[in-house]
């Protein structure tokens, strides 16, 4: 099943694979981007960071509501990555099955402003993180396991 | 003659400002390498930095792991281009033989650098 349901736009890094993939045991992880599904040669370096122990998954947004559930279902544990809002309020809208959503890194880019060290937002960002939880899916900030979890309304 | 490469040090934290720094330390020069951190970046702030270490000048991607966001910023960045070249691994040697050795092919100095790098991991006797 899915432990841990992540947006950081860094996507396959060292934070993901040693820093949540060691202490979760996970045995896969689902690298949800409509870019890099199509990109032979992406895929090819998200791998190289990757233990050959791990299965890595390549879906778009699309394939990814559809195949959550079997996800859900695997008795690997797995981590599901997503590198922005929209993909994983996509998932959360069309899969359900998400209880929560672990916000690892959204750096700093033009028109964002500083809400943590590692979390940059545009207002319009902001806004669709509350909307997902006013759904009902807790989303929390952590970038690693050792850190502590912030609750959305402690930085919106 | 022909310019020399540039060696930028790509790695999480402060191990590239580190590296670069040892390397100024024992061989007293000072133009050969620039350390990137990946610190508070995302990929395209990474290929900002990269670009800005390059400044135009060929050289050589000197990534701290054999995968993971440095490497992705890295090899995005070189992708399709003669004059970059990836080393992986980067080490204390590595970078004391490169800097020595840049008046040569990007690529060419890649393989040096990485044989220089790899023979210096050994396992002494105690």
């Amino acid at each position: 099943m899915i432990k841990l349901f992540r947006i950081d736009d860094r996507l396959i890094h060292g934070q993901v694979v040693v820093g949540w993939g060691q202490p979760l045991g996970v045995g896969f992880i689902v690298l949800v981007d409509d870019e890099v599904r199509v990109s032979d040669w992406e895929q090819d370096l998200y791998r190289m960071g990757v233990p050959p122990e791990i299965e890595v998954i390549f879906a778009s947004a699309a394939e990814a509501v559809e195949r959550l559930a079997e996800w859900q279902a695997d008795p690997r544990g797995g981590i599901l990555l997503t590198g922005n809002i929209d993909a994983m309020a996509t998932l959360c809208a069309g899969a359900g099955r998400v209880p929560a959503v672990n916000l690892g890194g959204m750096h700093h880019r033009a028109g964002r402003t500083e809400r943590l060290r590692y979390v940059y937002l545009t207002a319009d960002e902001a806004a669709k993180l509350r909307r997902l939880a006013s759904t009902g899916v807790r989303v929390m900030a952590q970038d690693v396991p050792s850190a502590r979890a912030i609750g959305l309304e402690e930085f919106l | 003659m022909s310019e020399h490469l540039v060696g930028v040090v790509v790695s999480h934290a402060a191990v590239a400002q580190a590296l670069v720094a040892a390397v100024q330390g024992i061989t007293g020069i000072d133009s050969a390498l620039v350390g990137v951190s990946n610190e508070g970046c995302d990929y395209p702030a990474m290929t900002e930095r990269l670009e800005r270490a390059l400044a135009g000048r060929r050289g050589v991607l000197f990534v701290d792991l054999p995968g993971g966001s440095c490497l992705t910023s890295a090899a995005r960045y070189a992708r399709g281009r003669d004059d970059v070249a990836i080393v992986t691994g980067v080490n204390l040697a590595m970078l004391l033989d490169f800097v020595f050795n840049r008046d040569v092919p990007p690529a060419d100095a890649g393989r040096r650098a990485a044989a220089a790098g790899a023979k210096a991991i050994r396992v002494p006797a105690a």
